[in-house]
């Protein structure tokens, strides 16, 4: 359960640290229309700023969502409002990432034969990602 | 023409032939390419909070060391990183000083930062590449696959038109191949999901495939190794003629007549001089 001080803080530090307020989205859902992996979210894109505006981090913090987004970009492009959406979700997956245990993927993770054929940029880029 | 080079960890590795097939071409149209000394790892994703100043360290090192030059790298990741590093660098100066502090270097946003195929647009020029292509690529039907990092976010990597580019195209067509435009050729083929969600990446790499299938394509160009892995070994296919993935470089060596042999022993040249 995240406290209140989590939940102020979860909105702070993505106002100071990514540049983006939630509050600045007015819902047009341009950035779930575009998102290419959205089929395979619990939360569509645009679903995670309500949330975040409505201070709904208990709920935020079970989707899988964040975990699905790939940073492509796709959404911060077509917003008409210049939010920056990837920024946001690696805001909510720094939150979970930076608590005690946090961790979402490790080494012990992998399979033999994803470590013999996954290439070096997959294997850091979803260390970065996934782990701190 | 003379560049300091960034390879990057996978150009050593599963994309080492994205790596000889540039030195050799670079070098036949008479780009220099100087490798930095004692690189490291870009990271691979851009840090997208401010407060991530640790994976700075190792993209602004590498900015540092090339003194001011224009630096080169092939791998769209490494120029996303290296790229968006040196715009933060230029507009952050907290984040800038604590960074520059650390690594106990001098660097305030200076010099080029340059993907190789811009190095081609716009230093050689698509005109003159195509004055210098011996084996033009005729009748091969080749779609460009520019996937994300090279073109989002615009603003910041002013690559190209983030919607609809057209420098690997305008690659393509100097190098004689017959172009077709597919149009999922913007859309992300799923990138670190092949890691956690293989699922995701399959569903996303199905799409571009058929998308580039449905055009005509025999064959696919990317610039980024993780892109060219989802595509080769992500795609369903089921049935259907398969897409040959190629790095552009690769297809850029064929055209300039340069062969198997000259790639190996170019290559070989080269490691035994960094011994």
């Amino acid at each position: 359960m995240t406290t209140e001080t989590g939940k102020t803080r979860l909105i702070d530090d993505m106002k100071a640290y990514s540049g983006q307020d939630p509050n600045c989205c007015y819902q047009c859902t341009k950035c779930s229309a575009a998102c290419p992996v959205s089929a395979a979210m619990d939360l569509m894109p645009h679903q995670i700023i309500r949330y975040l505006q409505m201070g709904l981090i208990d709920e935020l913090a079970e989707s899988k969502t964040p975990w699905i987004c790939a940073s492509c970009f796709t959404c911060a492009a077509r917003c008409p409002r210049d939010i920056d959406l990837a920024r946001m979700m690696e805001g909510v997956r720094l939150f979970m990432l930076r608590r005690r245990g946090g961790n979402k993927f490790g080494p012990a993770d992998l399979t033999p034969e994803q470590l013999e054929k996954l290439p070096q940029q997959a294997l850091v880029s979803g260390f970065r990602k996934y782990n701190k | 023409m003379r560049y300091r080079y960034f390879p990057g960890c996978t150009l050593k590795g599963q994309a080492k032939n994205m790596e000889d097939t540039t030195l050799l071409s670079a070098r036949a149209l008479g780009i220099e390419l100087e490798e930095l000394p004692d690189w490291q790892c870009c990271g691979a994703v851009y840090p997208l909070y401010e407060d991530e100043l640790i994976s700075l360290l190792s993209p602004v090192r590498t900015l540092a060391a090339a003194e001011g030059e224009p630096l080169v790298s092939l791998c769209a990741a490494c120029h996303h990183v290296l790229k968006r590093a040196q715009a933060l660098m230029q507009r952050n100066e907290e984040a800038r000083t604590k960074v520059t502090d650390h690594l106990e270097v001098e660097y305030s946003g200076e010099g080029r930062v340059l993907h190789f195929l811009e190095v081609l647009r716009d230093d050689l020029g698509f005109d003159k590449l195509a004055e210098m292509i011996k084996k033009p690529l005729e009748g091969k039907k080749v779609a460009a696959y520019y996937g994300c990092l090279l073109l989002r976010p615009s603003k910041e990597m002013q690559f190209d038109d983030p919607e609809n580019p057209t420098i690997m195209e305008d690659f393509l067509k100097a190098l004689g191949a017959e172009v077709v435009k597919s149009p999922y050729r913007i859309e992300c083929c799923g990138a670190y999901l092949s890691v956690t969600e293989e699922g995701v990446a399959r569903d996303t790499v199905d799409k571009i495939i058929d998308s580039a299938r449905n055009v005509g394509a025999e064959a696919l160009i990317t610039a980024c190794p993780l892109c060219s892995y989802n595509l080769e070994n992500c795609a369903k296919d089921e049935g259907k003629e398969p897409i040959k993935i190629y790095y552009f470089s690769e297809l850029l060596a064929e055209a300039m007549g340069l062969q198997f042999k000259q790639l190996v022993s170019a290559a070989k040249e080269r490691r035994a001089q960094q011994k």
